[in-house]
């Protein structure tokens, strides 16, 4: 698909709208639909249509396969780290009442860095994936 | 009017089923697929579950649909012709449609309040999270914060999944073999 104009500028404009979007999927999951699953799929998505156009070579040097693949497990121990600051707080695993001052806070931090963590996965697993089906025979 | 558009989108989905059947092209397939995601999601919108059709449509319209081309890549575009018959899968498909419809039977009415599902923890969440959370989408709050356990095994699972992928497609071993399959 590298050699289509239309599609390689359309993607150029839209990709960071694309990157901007996720990031708002994600912080607005607390007034709106979404959150960190939906987000880190959009991220993917990002990285995905960009790879789909301009070929997975260029992708991946802005985006060496390692750090998704890193990306996968750090999320994974963002959400359970949450969990095991709060019980060095003196509470149970995962309650977020002692992570601030109050509890009010506290429970918009917890969920900040859970969420955080959700997108950090899925982000990391949709694109480690994509890399793998699509490195076996290059997205032409 | 709600009515009007929950049977088109219902009119769609079947029509949609129906030439994924038929096909033997798998690129009008995957394309279809994902329209077949599309407007499940559509319809998880008349259902009041945005949050859930947010999540239909990113995963199942968009990342899904690109991972099936890849693969499609690999395998080539026409279905090859059944060789055996198909009374059996009929059969199989046949038996489980039929045992699913009469589960149904047994689920309680639709949006009904008396539900057991809005009556058990769901009050509690509804009127103790302004005061607990102070979230304005109640589902995150739920998601992220009553049912933390959950979502963490969600995470993990996901986790898991893609580990799992990688270990079969990514060709580690191969690499580490030597030169002979390292065509990248």
């Amino acid at each position: 698909m590298s050699h289509n104009i239309i599609l390689r500028i359309a993607t150029k404009v839209v990709v960071p709208f694309i990157l901007i979007f996720a990031l708002y999927v994600q912080f607005h999951g607390d007034y709106g639909p979404g959150g960190g699953f939906q987000a880190g799929v959009i991220l993917a998505a990002g990285f995905v249509l960009y790879a789909l156009v301009y070929g997975l070579e260029n992708v991946k040097r802005v985006l060496p396969p390692s750090i998704p693949f890193a990306c996968m497990a750090i999320g994974v121990l963002l959400y359970s780290g949450t969990g095991v600051v709060a019980i060095l707080n003196g509470a149970t695993f995962l309650d977020y009442d002692v992570l601030a001052s109050d509890a009010i806070h506290g429970q918009h931090r917890g969920i900040l860095w859970v969420e955080l963590g959700v997108i950090t996965t899925v982000f990391g697993t949709m694109v480690s994936i994509f890399y793998a089906v699509a490195g076996r025979r290059g997205v032409e | 009017m709600t009515d009007l558009v929950d049977v088109a989108l219902l009119a769609l989905l079947a029509l949609t089923g129906i030439s994924l059947l038929v096909l033997r092209n798998l690129f009008a397939v995957v394309i279809l697929s994902g329209i077949y995601s599309l407007l499940s999601a559509g319809l998880f919108v008349t259902m009041d579950a945005p949050d859930v059709a947010f999540t239909e449509s990113a995963v199942g319209v968009g990342v899904a649909t690109v991972l099936m081309l890849g693969a499609l890549t690999l395998v080539g575009h026409e279905e090859k012709k059944p060789t055996r018959t198909r009374i059996l899968p009929l059969a199989v498909v046949v038996v489980t449609g039929a045992v699913l419809i009469y589960g149904t039977l047994d689920l309680p009415p639709f949006g009904d309040p008396g539900n057991p599902i809005h009556q058990h923890v769901v009050p509690r969440y509804l009127e103790q999270m302004p005061e607990e959370i102070e979230v304005d989408n109640v589902v995150s709050a739920v998601l992220a914060s009553y049912r933390g356990y959950d979502t963490m095994g969600e995470t993990t699972v996901i986790f898991t999944a893609g580990l799992g992928v990688l270990l079969l497609l990514s060709g580690i071993r191969r690499r580490s073999r030597g030169k002979e399959g390292a065509a990248e």
